[in-house]
């Protein structure tokens, strides 16, 4: 699969608030940029792949995509896996054209919790509603706990990782937040659920943004100069419940990358920046060690020191990532990924090499790995 | 305001009972061996139907905790700050609960030893866990 398909072109709306508007409409609107950015007439889409909405699921979701796109694809369909969703879309739009089953591919997401409904993130869960667990922060308080315990990190450590996402989001001029923080500001953000202080949770992000997928063939013959190759991808679940896992520090996350680098043909040291889905400090902090960039217990000493800044040695998130540049399930990412891979990202990052992205959902239940190359 | 109430199922019934009687159970796959909760009807590792009752001895182990400093819902509000922690049984099955000695949000340490206490409450009668070091 290396490098048969690539993505033609990326768009989004503003991300932040859109107050009264539709999050079908807003996917259009991001379609539409993806569609120009690409140079792809719109009848050339014959694949509608869209990520279910967060705040409001809702069936043949996929083909209403499609509707108000005025597309009658070969394939259509929402999925629902959370935030993994966006890169396992991708990967399947790259199976489902290597089949023949269409050629080019709209992969999508839009929502509007920071305006409309929200109710999902703050929801009880079962029965376990009776001890007050509520709300997607807790699951993660709950690994962040175990793992700043066991490893004994300080919890300025978590804060490195919140002062860069917000540093370059801050320089992002799409993003929704654009205030950079200090430690002590991070260190005097109130608690959550502790051990979740206000600052190591991402933010709630009205927007849509989607990605054109299509056959390197394909692309070649339109002209598409700018193409970004997609080398590798890979998936891994856990269970559904938090507390079930024997594990709280590890996710699947290794296996899932295991495979997009085996499929890539690339090592870690391959990989000239990442980005890694940060709805949660923690969360980066758990995949550097589950993909290999770090030993376990190491990550957030890494960030501290540096290393995940845009001078360190694996720059992450450069354009503010879920923490500062928008709340969006992961779709955000992948377009900052192919920016970096076509040198034309706000803060772009000057060494060869390849970009790996992390899309994971729930409280690190489902786990999908995206590595783009650069343009040929 | 009464706390958020368990959906009470067939599958679920005789734990909510056995606790009302003073005992937790938890179910046990005489099959494979396997020991779980939540209650079930098969055997989350080989799929027999039909698994066992067991009681636990109360002993178990504070895996992980949180402590809520907003109240998502209006039950909780005058209980601000509350934990709700994740608690493995010696038995093996894990449950999350309430811990309900100490100061609850300080003086939690991982792996500490816990001991349960049934506590009722709203009519229910709910599985929570002292600290056995507090």
């Amino acid at each position: 699969m290396r490098g048969q398909c690539v993505i033609a072109g990326v768009g989004h709306t503003a991300y932040g608030k859109h107050p009264g508007r539709d999050r079908i409409s807003l996917i259009v609107e991001a379609s539409r940029a993806a569609l120009a950015d690409a140079n792809i007439e719109k009848k050339s889409v014959d694949g509608v792949l869209v990520k279910m909405a967060n705040a409001e699921p809702s069936i043949l979701y996929g083909q209403a995509v499609a509707q108000a796109l005025g597309l009658q694809p070969n394939v259509g369909c929402a999925l629902d896996q959370g935030g993994a969703a966006n890169i396992a879309l991708i990967s399947y739009a790259v199976m489902a054209i290597d089949a023949g089953l269409m050629e080019t591919a709209i992969i999508c997401y839009g929502d509007t919790p920071r305006t409309g409904a929200r109710s999902v993130y703050q929801r009880p869960r079962g029965d376990d509603a009776v001890y007050g667990w509520y709300s997607t922060a807790a699951g993660y308080a709950l690994i962040h706990q175990r793992y700043r315990q066991q490893y004994k990190i300080p919890e300025a450590n978590f804060g490195a990782v919140a002062v860069n996402s917000r540093a370059n989001g801050a320089r992002n001029p799409h993003a929704h937040l654009r205030k950079a923080i200090s430690l002590d500001d991070y260190l005097s953000s109130p608690f959550v659920v502790e051990p979740l202080r206000r600052d190591d949770c991402c933010l709630l992000s009205d927007g849509a943004a989607a990605v054109i997928v299509t056959s390197a063939g394909r692309a070649r013959d339109l002209g598409i100069d700018h193409a970004v190759p997609i080398l590798g991808f890979g998936q891994a679940q856990e269970s559904l419940d938090v507390h079930l896992r024997r594990d709280l520090t590890r996710t699947v996350a290794r296996g899932s990358a295991d495979q997009a680098f085996a499929m890539a043909g690339l090592g870690r040291k391959d990989i000239a920046v990442a980005q890694l889905y940060d709805c949660f400090t923690v969360t980066p902090l758990i995949t550097l060690e589950d993909y290999g960039f770090c030993k376990p217990g190491q990550a957030a000493a890494f960030a501290a020191q540096g290393g995940i800044g845009l001078d360190g040695d694996l720059p992450i998130n450069t354009s503010g990532g879920l923490l500062s540049e928008s709340g969006t399930p992961g779709m955000q990412l992948v377009i900052e990924g192919v920016r970096q891979m076509r040198g034309d990202a706000t803060l772009q990052v000057e060494r060869p090499g390849a970009c790996v992205i992390s899309n994971q959902g729930g409280t690190m239940h489902t786990h999908a790995t995206l590595i783009l190359g650069r343009p040929s | 305001m009464t706390l958020p109430q368990p959906v009470i199922t067939d599958v679920s019934a005789p734990y909510w009972d056995a606790l009302q009687a003073g005992r937790l159970m938890y179910q046990h796959c005489a099959h494979c061996g396997a020991s779980w909760l939540p209650p079930r009807e098969h055997c989350p590792e080989c799929l027999e139907a039909g698994p066992e009752w067991r009681a636990a001895s109360g002993k178990a182990r504070l895996v992980s905790w949180v402590v809520y400093h907003i109240a998502y819902n209006e039950a909780f509000k005058d209980r601000l700050p509350y934990n709700v922690a994740c608690v493995e049984l010696a038995e093996g099955p894990r449950l999350l609960s309430n811990i309900v000695s100490g100061d609850m949000a300080r003086d939690l340490v991982l792996d500490a030893p816990l001991e349960l206490r049934i506590e009722h409450e709203d009519g229910m009668a709910l599985p929570r866990f002292v600290c056995e070091t507090s």
